[in-house]
């Protein structure tokens, strides 16, 4: 193995443990919401800042070897690959922070309805985020597309939660405020389904050198 | 990128091209591919991989070695370069060469550029300083020289030198221009001038380039091919090559995993 290889190692390697911190932030926001656990809720909140830390030392490091060697073909696309991925990951990150300090607020009261589908949207979304970066690691086509291919799921499930919190708050005004940060965490799970869908599509880019985002796929043809 | 490249004209097609040298040595197998018109093309590849044997067909320069073998065909607007009837003086006029070491000849610098003029018939001395000016202009060498056209060629820098070298192959209005790794032997920022001038004169002739240096393909030339072993690996867009090869091959040899 070469330094280069090494280097490129060494940025995977980050970037899969900024992966598995920012899944298992997905997993445990939803949990903080679901079991009304605080410490928990706190715990993720202080974690991005490890996840933060990543993304500019992968940026860094990614930086430095386009600068420094010059990537080409197959190295091109993964360092390019990796920036992006980095971006995204940030970004869920910060979502699941986000979904966190809903929790806190939403403890604070009685609750308004059983969750039922935001943890079936929590499963779906961390099971993308999982299978994406898995396939970044095996440069798998197939398991990528299957990623896209999901995101579809996780938007009908929004559409249903928003739907069900407009009927109780017009039902009963006194849940409106409960109901709307009920529907943000929904939205934020939608927003961290597409970044995984980013990732996935990113994964096609890798392994085939075609940019298939805002593209239109069959998913897509009602 | 001015011209969508498939738009492109050709100008070169070779057509199941093998060459072999005196000793017997197979150097180029089934060539098959496009020079297109006002294009810059590289070819890279391993040391030995025949890339500047390709290149010294097109000006048929390994006829300046007794028992070397051309098979196959090069076709040039409607003529074979490899007919035994091409008249060389006039195809290496047409299709010019530039090497690795700068070859200014012993003379002025005036004269370096004029030589080649006066052969092609131009005797007047105004026209003359007109054309070694104009030729200079477009290598870019003329703010640097203007005021010593009657030095010596020598007392150039090695970079300078190579431009004058340029210009002189300009002058004589050819129709491509080979060039074998023309800054191997230069500092960065010659090497660097060298590189924009390309992108100045390609709007006037085609080039083909062979060079060690991958990212000068990359950031110089509209096509690349890559060759191993005597055999065209691949052939396709400078962007395509270094991004995503389709071979196996070229993706290990412009990653640099070759071997």
């Amino acid at each position: 193995m070469t330094v280069f290889d090494d280097e490129l190692q060494h940025i995977k390697e980050k970037l899969l443990k900024m992966g598995s911190l920012v899944e298992d932030s997905i997993k445990s926001s939803i949990e903080a919401l679901v079991d009304r656990d605080n410490d928990l809720a706190k715990k993720i909140i202080d974690r991005d800042r490890m996840v933060n830390t990543l993304d500019v030392e992968i940026d860094e490091e990614s930086i430095r070897v386009i600068a420094l060697r010059q990537p080409m073909a197959g190295d091109l696309r993964f360092i390019t690959t990796a920036m992006k991925i980095t971006s995204d990951l940030e970004r869920m990150g910060d979502l699941a922070v986000n979904i966190a300090e809903r929790a806190l607020e939403l403890n604070e009261e009685p609750i308004l309805k059983p969750y039922i589908d935001i943890p079936r949207m929590k499963e779906i979304a961390q099971g993308m985020t999982r299978d994406a970066l898995d396939a970044f690691v095996r440069k798998d086509k197939k398991l990528a597309m299957d990623v896209i291919m999901r995101d579809d799921e996780v938007d009908d499930l929004k559409h249903d939660v928003l739907e069900e919190l407009v009927f109780l708050m017009a039902q009963d005004p006194s849940t409106v405020s409960r109901a709307m940060k009920i529907s943000f965490v929904a939205q934020y799970l939608e927003r961290i389904a597409d970044h995984a869908t980013n990732i996935a599509e990113m994964v096609i880019y890798l392994v085939d050198g075609k940019i298939i985002r805002h593209m239109i796929l069959p998913s897509d043809e009602k | 990128m001015e011209v969508p490249l498939v738009l492109a004209q050709i100008e070169l097609r070779v057509k199941g091209l093998n060459f072999y040298y005196s000793g017997g040595i197979h150097a180029l197998k089934q060539i098959n591919l496009q020079v297109y018109s006002k294009q810059v093309t590289a070819l890279i590849g391993p040391s030995g991989c025949g890339k500047t044997t390709l290149l010294r067909c097109f000006n048929r320069m390994h006829d300046l070695y007794p028992g070397n073998r051309y098979e196959g065909e090069i076709h040039f607007v409607k003529d074979n370069i490899l007919s035994p009837d091409t008249d060389l003086i006039s195809l290496r006029s047409r299709i010019g060469m530039v090497f690795q070491k700068p070859t200014p000849f012993p003379m002025t610098i005036f004269y370096n550029i004029a030589y080649g003029l006066k052969l092609k018939g131009v005797s007047k001395r105004a026209e003359l300083s007109e054309l070694v000016e104009k030729a200079l202009l477009h290598s870019a060498l003329w703010d640097e020289v203007k005021d010593k056209l009657n030095s010596s060629a020598y007392d150039l820098s090695g970079g300078q030198q190579q431009r004058l070298v340029i210009a002189r192959a300009l002058a004589v209005n050819p129709e491509v221009l080979l060039f074998d790794e023309p800054t191997s032997a230069l500092d960065p920022i010659s090497t660097s001038k060298i590189e924009e001038l390309f992108d100045k004169i390609k709007k006037e002739v085609t080039i083909i380039i062979v060079t060690h240096n991958m990212q000068q393909a990359a950031r110089i030339s509209d096509w690349t091919g890559f060759l191993m072993l005597g055999e065209l690996v691949e052939f396709d867009t400078t962007d395509k090559i270094f991004t995503a090869p389709a071979e196996k091959l070229t993706e290990d040899y412009v990653t640099g995993r070759f071997g």
